[in-house]
C-alpha cells in the first residue's frame, strides 16, 4: 500500500515561542511550542515543522532548548530549520531530538552543506527547502533566498535536482505565488517537479480550504502538504481534513 | 508476578539519535540506562537495541565493545530484547548492506535492500499501515494502525516470525517475534500514540506483567 499522505502543520518560532500563538481548540492562544505540538499530535498531525525566525544567537539557542522540550513530550517526526548555516547547528538540532533539518538560503550559498549533512546524518534527515516564484520575464520558476526577499539566478527544477544530487532526502517547496493567498496550492509547480525528481515532495503555500488539499494530492505526486494559518486559527480541523481525504479515496492516517 | 525495580539497558553503540528512544521509554515510566557495559547489559531486565545508521558500522561497534556475547547470553536467558529499525535488522543472521555483514544471529533471516518498484520510493519514509498476523499483547496495539518508517533495507525471514507487516510493493515485516526477541522495523518512538503502546507493551513484558510470546 502507498504511504499515507502527510498533513504537516508548520509553526513559526521566535525566541522559543510560537509566533502569534495558535488557537484551533478555541482556547486561549497557545504560545508555548510544547503545548502547541501536543495539541497538533493529538489532532492527528503526521509531522511538525518548526521554522526559527529568531534573528539573534540567543534566540537560536532557545530554539535548541525548545526542540529538546518538544521531543520529550511529542512522539511524531519533527523537522526544524530556519537560519541553519553550518554543520554545528545541524548537529545541535538533530541531537536535540529533531528527525530532520531543513536547509534553504545556506544551501544556495554553500551546496556542500547538504552533502556534509547527508553524510553525517543520512539523506533521510536532510530536507532541501526551496522558496520559488514564477518569473514571467525569464519564463521560469525562480529560487528566492533570505525568507523570499532575494532572487537568485537559480531555476527551481534545476536547483531541486541539484539538492537531491548533493544528498537531500526530501524537498519542501513553497510557492511564493500562492503563499498567503488561500487560493490553493501551486499544483502546476509540483507537477513540473514530479517530472524531474524522485524524493518525497512537501507542498507549501496557498492552503485555504479542504478542497485545496484534495487538489494538490490528486493532481501530482505530492507526499505531504504543509500549512500554517488554516490550522493555527482553526479554519481547518485536521480530523475533518483527514476524513475528507479518506472519502476521496486517499490513504491517510486516521 | 511483577519484578522489583526493573530497568532496561539501551545499547549505546554510538550510532544515531538515541535520545528519542530514551524519552519514549521514560514516557511509559520504565527506568532505562544507556550503556555499553557488558555486566550492566547482562543484569538488565530488558534490552533495547536502537538504530539509525549503517549495519556494518553498528556491528563493528558492537564487536569492538565486546557486546555480542553479553547480548546473546541475555537472549538465551530469556531477557526481553527489542530491536528498533536498524536495531531490528541487527537481530538477524546477516545483511547485504555494504557487502555481507554478520548480525547478532538471534532470529534466522537476512536483511536485503528494498526493491526499486514504480510508486515505491526507497527509502520507505513515512506512515504505513500494519497487517497483524500474530495477535498478542504487543501487536494488538498496532493492528490496522499506521506507524512511522524510515529504512532502505528490510528483513527476509520465516513467516512464523512475522507478527505484523506492511505492504510496500513487497511484504515488509514490521514486527518480528521469536520468543523473547522482538523487532520493530518502524520507529515506535515516532509513531504517536500507537508507538507508545508498543513501548508500554514492551515495558510490561520487561516487568513481567505480560507475556508476549
Amino acid at each position: 500500500m502507498a504511504l499515507a499522505k502527510r498533513i504537516v502543520p508548520a509553526l513559526d518560532v521566535k525566541n522559543g515561542r510560537v509566533v502569534k500563538g495558535i488557537n484551533f481548540l478555541n482556547l486561549k492562544d497557545i504560545g508555548d511550542p510544547v503545548d502547541a505540538a501536543i495539541a497538533y499530535q493529538n489532532a492527528g498531525a503526521d509531522e511538525l515543522v518548526f521554522l526559527d525566525i529568531s534573528a539573534t544567537l540567543e534566540g537560536r539557542s532557545t530554539m535548541i532548548d525548545m526542540i529538546e522540550r518538544v521531543s520529550s513530550a511529542v512522539f511524531i517526526p519533527l523537522t526544524a530549520g530556519g537560519g541553519v548555516t553550518d554543520l554545528a547547528s545541524m548537529r545541535a538540532i538533530i541531537k536535540a531530538g529533531a528527525d530532520k533539518v531543513f536547509l534553504n538560503s545556506a544551501a544556495v550559498a554553500n551546496p556542500d552543506l547538504i552533502r556534509q549533512g547527508a553524510e553525517l546524518f543520512g539523506s533521510q534527515a536532510i530536507v532541501g527547502a526551496i522558496d520559488s516564484k514564477w518569473d514571467d520575464v525569464a519564463n521560469m520558476h525562480r529560487v528566492y533566498v533570505s525568507g523570499g526577499t532575494k532572487p537568485t539566478d537559480l531555476e527551481t527544477m534545476a536547483w531541486a535536482q541539484q539538492m537531491i544530487q548533493y544528498g537531500a532526502g526530501e524537498l519542501l517547496v513553497t510557492s511564493m505565488d500562492t503563499d498567503g493567498t488561500k487560493q490553493g496550492y501551486d499544483v502546476a509547480l509540483y507537477q513540473a517537479l514530479d517530472d524531474v525528481i524522485d524524493v518525497p515532495i512537501v507542498a507549501s503555500g496557498g492552503a485555504g480550504d479542504l478542497s485545496d488539499f484534495v487538489a494538490v494530492f490528486k493532481s501530482g505526486r505530492v507526499d505531504a502538504a504543509l500549512a500554517a494559518s488554516v490550522f493555527h486559527y482553526g479554519e481547518i480541523a485536521i480530523p475533518d481534513l483527514k476524513q475528507r481525504l479518506h472519502h476521496e479515496g486517499m490513504v491517510v492516517r486516521l | 508476578m511483577s519484578k522489583e525495580n526493573p530497568f532496561i539497558a539501551v545499547i549505546d553503540y554510538g550510532a544515531g539519535n538515541i535520545r528519542n528512544v530514551m524519552k519514549a521509554i521514560d514516557y511509559v515510566d520504565m527506568p532505562a540506562k544507556l550503556t555499553k557495559d557488558p555486566a550492566e547489559i547482562l543484569a538488565a531486565d530488558g534490552i533495547v537495541i536502537p538504530g539509525v545508521g549503517a549495519y556494518r558500522a553498528a556491528m563493528d561497534k558492537i564487536n569492538t565493545y565486546q557486546l555480542l556475547i553479553p547480548i546473546q547470553k541475555a537472549a538465551a536467558n530469556g531477557t526481553p530484547i527489542l530491536g528498533v529499525c536498524l536495531g531490528m535488522q541487527l537481530l538477524f543472521d546477516s545483511s547485504t548492506e555494504f557487502g555481507e555483514t554478520k548480525g547478532l544471529g538471534l532470529i534466522p533471516g537476512q536483511v536485503v535492500t528494498l526493491p526499486q518498484k514504480q510508486g515505491f520510493k526507497v527509502p520507505q519514509m513515512g506512515w504505513n499501515q500494519n497487517n497483524v498476523a500474530i495477535e498478542n499483547a504487543l501487536t494488538r496495539g498496532v493492528k490496522d494502525e499506521f506507524t512511522y518508517f524510515v529504512h532502505s533495507y528490510y528483513v527476509k525471514t520465516d513467516v512464523k516470525y512475522i507478527a505484523a507487516s506492511v505492504d510496500y510493493g513487497v511484504q515488509v515485516p514490521s514486527i518480528v517475534i521469536k520468543n523473547n526477541i522482538i523487532g520493530a522495523q518502524f520507529h515506535p518512538e515516532k509513531s504517536g500514540e500507537v508507538g507508545l503502546r508498543v513501548w508500554q507493551a514492551f515495558a510490561d513484558m520487561v516487568s513481567d506483567k505480560a507475556v508476549i510470546a
